[in-house]
């Protein structure tokens, strides 16, 4: 403890010594990083004006929801890095607690048990969790030797495994996944050895059958084949990909032109203003839009990993980095799921896509990543 | 918890994260490869694809049925109409209950057991967004009931189609016919170009003059290329070919002497067939009992089939057209012409009738239908007034029967006249190779007596003794009987089969043999004549339905109503300058004279009564021009 705080104040104190503190430093904004997102939610609020057909009430809620979001960005940017690595596994412990509720008293909604109610107020303690995971993991990692030994690794698979296994109950594979993978990443980017890796690989290749068999849901069957072969059931489960992909496909790479895309514009598209939006923008702007929107995520990763290769330590660099990570394969996946590379699976756009509680927990995410960036430089009084 | 920072190394620990993310980084730069490659595949390499596929999602082609041509009668009168109907119709989609929707449906409007089952049996062939017609037909009071309690069913819609409306109901039921739904059979006999031809139609002439003209009233499709949306619903029309409505057909029929007709032939079962002399043209074409062609339209009910197609008195059945019979002594004026022509009979010949006859080595004797006889010295004139049979056997006897065949055959008899009609019947005159070919047997010398007096083997039909009876009136033009005036505003001329020669003075023979039937005291047609200010010539006719044994007595007192003679009369007027020939039939009616000519004489004495409704242009023209030629 002494010898952190001492290299803390030293730091701050040549920074303080070179030059007077900023705004941004004092306030713990990433300018670039806010930059990058205030573009990301202006091209999300154009987008989705046109993906709901011109109406003005999704605009202005989802408007409401950006607000909020950033105004969470900004508190969580402020608490010391350090108050989190103390707090996450209390908060871990809590979000597990949850989760055990959502599947006892949880609300049920569209076949699954995914919510809680608490005074009419409905959240879904899994969207806790996709920061409480990589969290408790960073912090876990944080007080072991690293490269992790065995028995470390253990435990961090098992600070993964307890919030992943409750959360396929509800059921939601998807977001299972992606929590395992945050968590997971923090591993790997701990310096998990390569050796487990590849056993890994080779456990879960020996493993995909039974999974296949017994650990899926007929309608997660029903669209992993559908991606093998859509035009099987053009009108059916391969309805969203034949139409999203004629949306993507027809908008060639200069596009049909702002609310004129005629696949969104009809209702040929489902979903278009949440999961298969990228699908509006590329058939409106074409592969000209698509690909700046790339750019744009692009920007914001190497934005994160710039910040991860320059936080001072274990906890925030694992934070950051897995953040960073779990960021992309959230794009990654749904631009795949949208252009029909990967299984449909109800993963949205980052900021793109409509919806108040995905945005939060991202936005939550950025100003985790804001706070490992202003760590060095935060200035103690 | 052990705190071993002693053993970590702060930049081991930094060196491991940052080659662990570059390696990480190395996968993301080949994820984004992944996608950029997905876009570059979508979007450029595969764009026309998808361009065509979205296209094809987004614009429909629709047929646009074309509005069928309207049927006028001479005078304008509307007699086959198009009218808004208003049918039931739900789309699957938005029905939350079908059950529950229905039964709301049944407490607004009659519901009957079969609409819901034809219903069910559309659903399962329509996508989920078409609207499946559940009530055709719908009143003005249906209508408004749903319009009210539309707000409890979505998906229930009230949809107007134009469909066919006979205004004057079953007047015109066999002249002008009906349309019917496209039947399964109808299906099965179209071409390719017919398929084409009837997308976004549901009807289709059956019988009568809309079926016979059914490709002129049809018109052409017209289509549209509408955007639609993923629920097919119509958002808006990027182009459109407008369809060519059928054409209007304007008919010779005359609906107030149709009416006429009708009223005249009461409620006997039978026929009348009034015909322009001068063109052709068909004035009156009566057969009745009718029926409501209205019922027809949008599919007749079951029960409403069977009523009519059980029924004793056959009203679907065109008598006009379909009905052989056989016509009697109506055939003695072309007879007398044709033994006049050959030369078997002169004006002078006279034939003792001591009410029967006899062929030479034949037992079997002939009675006149007047036991007693018509007297010692019977000539053509009165042979014909009082229907003499034994002035024409003995006519019969001595003419070849292949020569009465010939010219028989030139007024049209045993051949289709070739109206615009479907499903006539051709009738039949014999001559010895129809006998050996039909029956294996020779030519007997009673054949031909039989045939003379248009008994035996003989049948015609009433529009058959109509045409006979014009080409008559207009000295030997035989023209083709026509239901249509005019198609699309276009005069339809007369159309000429044949021009008979003959001597102008048999002509005014036969002329006065059918005057003196109408107008002399012994006449047997006095009817058709009474009270009237013009001339007219006609002749009756008895034909048996049952054979009467050799030596027994007619008694109609003894047969079935249904087995009593059919009583037939041909007539023209006025004499001088004739105008319409009239043939009428009544079943099991038994007196020519006495029951049809009543009814000829009204026609008569309607269309007379507005000559000048008939400037007679084109057809007066064909007339003298043709009558120059015969003459």
């Amino acid at each position: 403890m002494a010898s952190r705080d001492f290299s803390h104040r030293l730091s701050d104190a040549h920074g303080s010594l070179r030059k007077p503190v900023s705004l941004s430093r004092r306030l713990h904004i990433d300018i670039p990083l806010l930059v990058l997102l205030l573009v990301l939610a202006a091209v999300g609020l154009g987008v989705l004006y046109s993906a709901s057909g011109g109406d003005m009430n999704y605009v202005r809620r989802q408007s409401i929801f950006m607000c909020v979001a950033f105004v969470g960005m900004f508190i969580v940017a402020q608490i010391p890095l350090d108050f989190y690595r103390r707090w996450s596994p209390w908060a871990y412990l809590a979000g597990c607690a949850l989760l055990v509720g959502v599947l006892f008293f949880g609300t049920k909604a569209m076949g699954a048990q995914r919510w809680l109610e608490i005074g009419g107020f409905r959240f879904q303690p899994s969207e806790v969790m996709k920061l409480g995971v990589p969290m408790a993991v960073a912090a876990y990692l944080h007080q072991r030797r690293l490269p992790p030994s065995l028995t470390t690794v253990i435990g961090a698979l098992a600070i993964v495994a307890i919030p992943a296994a409750l959360i396929v109950r509800q059921p939601d594979l998807g977001t299972s996944i992606l929590i395992a993978a945050s968590g997971l990443f923090a591993l790997y980017l701990a310096g998990l050895s390569w050796k487990m890796i590849s056993a890994a690989a080779m456990a879960l290749l020996v493993a995909a059958y039974p999974i296949w068999h017994w650990g899926l849901h007929d309608y997660q069957r029903q669209r992993i084949l559908t991606l093998l072969n859509p035009d099987d059931d053009r009108f059916g489960a391969g309805w969203n990909i034949f139409n999203s992909k004629a949306a993507i496909g027809s908008g060639g790479v200069y596009g049909k032109g702002y609310l004129q895309g005629t696949q969104s514009q009809l209702d040929f598209l489902p979903e278009s203003h949440t999961d298969f939006i990228i699908a509006v923008l590329s058939e409106e702007w074409g592969m000209r839009g698509a690909l700046l929107l790339l750019l744009l995520y692009v920007l914001i990763i190497a934005r994160g990993i710039y910040i991860s290769f320059m936080a001072q330590h274990v906890f925030g660099r694992l934070l950051a980095g897995s953040i960073t990570l779990t960021f992309f394969v959230y794009v990654f996946v749904n631009i795949g799921m949208v252009t029909g590379l990967l299984p449909v699976v109800g993963v949205p756009l980052p900021v793109i896509s409509y919806g108040g509680t995905s945005l939060i927990t991202l936005m939550a995410g950025f100003g985790l990543l804001m706070a490992v960036g202003t760590e060095r430089r935060r200035v103690h009084f | 918890m052990p705190h071993d920072y002693h053993l970590k190394d702060p930049h081991t620990e930094q060196r491991l994260f940052r080659n662990r993310m570059l390696v990480a980084l190395v996968g993301v730069i080949f994820l984004l490869g992944v996608l950029v490659a997905r876009f570059y595949n979508l979007q450029v390499v595969n764009y026309e694809d998808y361009r065509t596929q979205s296209d094809e999602n987004r614009i429909q082609v629709r047929p646009v049925a074309p509005t069928r041509g309207l049927i006028y009668d001479r005078n304008g009168i509307l007699l086959a109409d198009n009218r808004a109907s208003y049918n039931l119709s739900i789309v699957r989609e938005r029905v939350r209950d079908m059950d529950v929707t229905l039964e709301l449906i049944g407490n607004l409007v009659r519901l009957d057991e079969n609409d819901v089952t034809k219903f069910q049996k559309r659903l399962k062939r329509r996508r989920p967004y078409e609207p499946v017609p559940l009530r055709f037909r719908l009143n003005e009071d249906e209508i408004a009931r749903i319009s009210v309690n539309q707000f409890r069913m979505p998906g229930v819609s009230v949809e107007a189609e134009l469909v066919r409306y006979y205004s004057l109901g079953d007047l015109f039921a066999h002249s002008v016919g009906y349309v019917g739904r496209i039947s399964d059979r109808d299906l099965s006999n179209f071409t390719e170009d017919d398929v084409r031809r009837y997308r976004g139609t549901r009807s289709i002439g059956k019988v009568g003059l809309e079926r016979s003209y059914e490709d002129l009233l049809l018109g052409e499709v017209g289509y549209e290329n509408v955007e639609i949306n993923a629920r097919g619903r119509v958002l808006r029309v990027l182009e459109r070919q407008d369809p060519k409505p059928g054409s209007d057909l304007v008919l010779n029929l005359d609906a107030q002497l149709q009416q006429v007709a009708s009223d005249a032939l009461g409620d006997r079962r039978g026929a009348v067939v009034a015909i322009d002399v001068n063109s052709g043209g068909v004035l009156a074409f009566v057969s009745k009992p009718s029926f409501d062609p209205n019922l027809f339209v949008t599919g007749i009910s079951f029960a409403d089939y069977r009523a009519l197609s059980d029924s004793l008195d056959v009203p679907l059945f065109n008598r006009a057209v379909q009905g052989q019979y056989p016509p009697g002594s109506t055939l003695k004026p072309l007879m007398g012409l044709g033994g006049l022509q050959a030369g078997i009979i002169t004006r002078e010949s006279t034939v003792k009738d001591p009410g029967f006859y006899k062929l030479p080595n034949d037992p079997r004797i002939y009675r006149d239908h007047v036991r007693w006889g018509h007297g010692e010295k019977v000539d053509l004139i009165q042979a014909m007034a009082q229907s003499c049979d034994v002035y024409f056997w003995d006519m019969a006897h001595r003419w070849d029967i292949d020569d009465m065949h010939s010219i028989a055959s030139h007024f049209g008899l045993g051949t289709k006249t070739g109206v615009d009609l479907p499903m006539e019947r051709s009738g039949l005159f014999p001559s010895r190779d129809w006998k050996r070919g039909a029956r294996g047997m020779p030519w007997f010398p009673g054949d031909s007596l039989n045939a003379v007096l248009g008994q035996g083997f003989v049948l015609a039909t009433p529009l058959q003794l109509a045409v006979m009876t014009a080409t008559i009136a207009n000295r030997g033009t035989h023209y083709r009987p026509q239901m249509v005036k005019s198609i699309n505003g276009v005069e339809q001329p007369p159309e000429i089969l044949h021009n008979l020669e003959a001597r102008p003075d048999h002509w005014d023979l036969v002329f006065e043999g059918m005057e003196a039937v109408v107008n002399h005291r012994t006449g047997t047609g006095k009817r058709a004549g009474k009270d009237l200010d013009f001339r007219v010539a006609g002749k009756s006719g008895t034909a048996q339905v049952v054979g009467i044994a050799q030596g027994e007595r007619y008694d109609s007192e003894a047969l079935q109503e249904r087995h009593r003679d059919h009583a037939l009369f041909v007539a023209f007027a006025p004499v001088d300058n004739p105008r319409i020939a009239v043939s009428v039939l009544v079943e099991n009616g038994e007196g020519g004279g006495k029951v049809a000519a009543p009814v000829a004489r009204e026609l008569f004495a309607e269309w007379m009564s507005r000559p000048q409704l008939e400037p007679q242009k084109t057809a007066d023209t064909t007339y003298l021009s043709e009558g120059a030629g015969n003459g």
